[in-house]
């Protein structure tokens, strides 16, 4: 691990996000402009207050999940990661790099969409706002993990962008949005307690609803740090520096 | 760059074998290249050259053999600094500039800042360093990625077709380039190829066909034995022996 070449890499990144400005514009905006659109849909403030919370973990999860894992797939299609496998760099240092630049926009993408949410869609946090943020970015940093994760399965663009109803959607249905997680029959209340983004769901319930940080936050909070760690991790592991 | 001593070799492959998709590309190669040697590769596409290359450099999975690259085995990380490979396809980021990309790679291994301008000097890419790759015609395309390769102080270089369509000007300017390479610094290229022409500037040619080396020596050599001027003409015959001499 080096973060002189974790951050060339993200540099490099990052500068060629701001090379497409349409992507960077989908991706800090869209957020928003689906959950502003959610609102206006359930035509109350009663309903809409019961599931923005979700939402602002969803969104931004799905979002960074297929940016990302397009993105490390076109780095592997174009031979440039064939490339970067013969020179002196870690697996881990090319995966924090993307890491880094793209959880930067995230933190862009998050911020907005929390702004809107609190000063025009009527979210009211109990907790503390700059909490509500971070774990926000942490889901949105999750959705980019596990895209970096599950490009490495996947050969074409075809197959990276339906890997999203693939790995994403299961949990968008499982993560309490729809049914709160311990009233689903046992066996996707299961499948729901192993899921990811369950727990930064709850994250984000207990501190729009609650002053206080209980250690179920901070648990849940721990949990999603470390499924970006061992989803980090894994990515560079199924990144071989030999192929076929 | 303290040169390697004389005589010493730069690579060696002994029995190797690789399996892609489930069919055998290359059947039990055995070669050694002289360090400081331009030894060129030549076949027609589909012969297994790309394999070979990507297998000196430790990108491919090997079935059996070995490989010695510099003295240690190929793919180790001590060589990830001493070896400098150009793809068959160019392999660059075409939404960066020839500059952003080749600072990139420069910084990944360590090489100077002043790197950057030099390689692109030596590519003779000064009017378009500034240039997207997405918006270079092919030919510069292809020496931007070359350029990549040439970063750092590279002792061996495995360079996949890197003149394929170039112009006559800039494909002299290249071999120019590579002999001086060889000369000034005693660095070792491996040039694969499936234009004859460019087998005239190699030292040493080992051709290649099916997976298999059907003959190696000087240009010369291949004229002779042939009994030809003419290295097309030459590197046909050759086929044709080895052909008859298996049927």
């Amino acid at each position: 691990m080096s973060p002189r070449l974790t951050l060339a890499t993200a540099r490099r990144v990052a500068n060629q996000l701001r090379r497409d400005p349409r992507t960077v514009a989908l991706m800090v905006l869209l957020p928003t402009m689906l959950i502003i659109l959610f609102r206006y849909v359930l035509n109350s403030q009663q309903a809409f207050d019961a599931v923005i919370p979700s939402l602002l973990c969803i969104f931004p999860f799905n979002i960074m999940f297929v940016v990302t894992s397009v993105a490390t797939l076109r780095e592997r299609t174009t031979g440039t990661l064939e490339r970067l496998m013969t020179l002196p760099i870690g697996k881990i240092d090319l995966l924090a790099g993307y890491a880094l630049a793209f959880g930067l926009f995230g933190v862009i993408e998050v911020g907005v969409a929390t702004t809107v949410c609190i000063t025009w869609l009527g979210l009211s946090v109990q907790g503390s706002a700059a909490l509500l943020v971070l774990i926000a970015v942490l889901d949105a940093l999750l959705g980019m993990a596990l895209g970096l994760l599950v490009s490495a399965f996947a050969r074409t663009e075809f197959q990276a962008v339906q890997f999203m109803p693939l790995f994403a959607f299961p949990q968008v249905l499982l993560c309490g949005l729809f049914e709160p997680r311990d009233h689903m029959i046992g066996v996707l209340s299961g499948l729901s307690d192993i899921m990811p983004l369950s727990y930064a769901v709850d994250a984000i319930k207990l501190v729009t609803s609650s002053t206080q940080v209980s250690a179920e936050l901070v648990r849940d909070m721990g949990i999603v740090f470390g499924c970006i760690l061992i989803a980090l991790l894994g990515g560079a592991a199924t990144l071989p520096r030999r192929t076929p | 760059m303290p040169g390697a001593p004389a005589g010493a070799t730069a690579v060696a492959v002994s029995a190797l074998r690789v399996v892609r998709g489930g069919r055998e590309v290359l059947h039990g190669l055995n070669f050694a290249i002289p360090t400081g040697t331009v030894a060129g590769f030549i076949g027609p596409s589909g012969c297994g050259k790309s394999t070979l290359m990507r297998a000196i450099v430790g990108v491919q999975v090997v079935k059996g053999g070995t490989l010695t690259v510099l003295g240690v085995p190929a793919g180790s990380a001590a060589l990830r600094r001493r070896v400098g490979y150009s793809t068959q396809f160019p392999a660059i980021y075409d939404d960066l500039t020839v500059t952003e990309n080749l600072r990139y790679f420069a910084a990944v291994l360590g090489a100077p800042p002043s790197d950057v301008d030099r390689v692109i000097t030596e590519v003779s890419l000064e009017p378009h360093s500034e240039a997207l790759a997405s918006q270079l015609s092919g030919g510069q395309f292809t020496r931007a990625s070359l350029a990549v390769a040439l970063l750092g102080t590279p002792e061996l270089l495995v360079l996949d077709e890197p003149t394929v369509g170039l112009d006559p000007v800039t494909r002299e300017e290249l071999w120019d380039l590579f002999h001086s390479l060889r000369v000034d610094r005693r660095v070792t290229l491996l040039i694969t190829s499936h234009v004859m022409d460019e087998a005239a500037r190699c030292e040493t040619l080992l051709l290649m066909r099916d997976g298999r080396i059907l003959m190696r020596g000087t240009p010369d050599d291949l004229r002779e034995n042939a009994g030809t001027t003419n290295l097309d003409e030459a590197f046909l015959r050759v086929i044709r022996d080895a052909e008859r001499s298996r049927s």
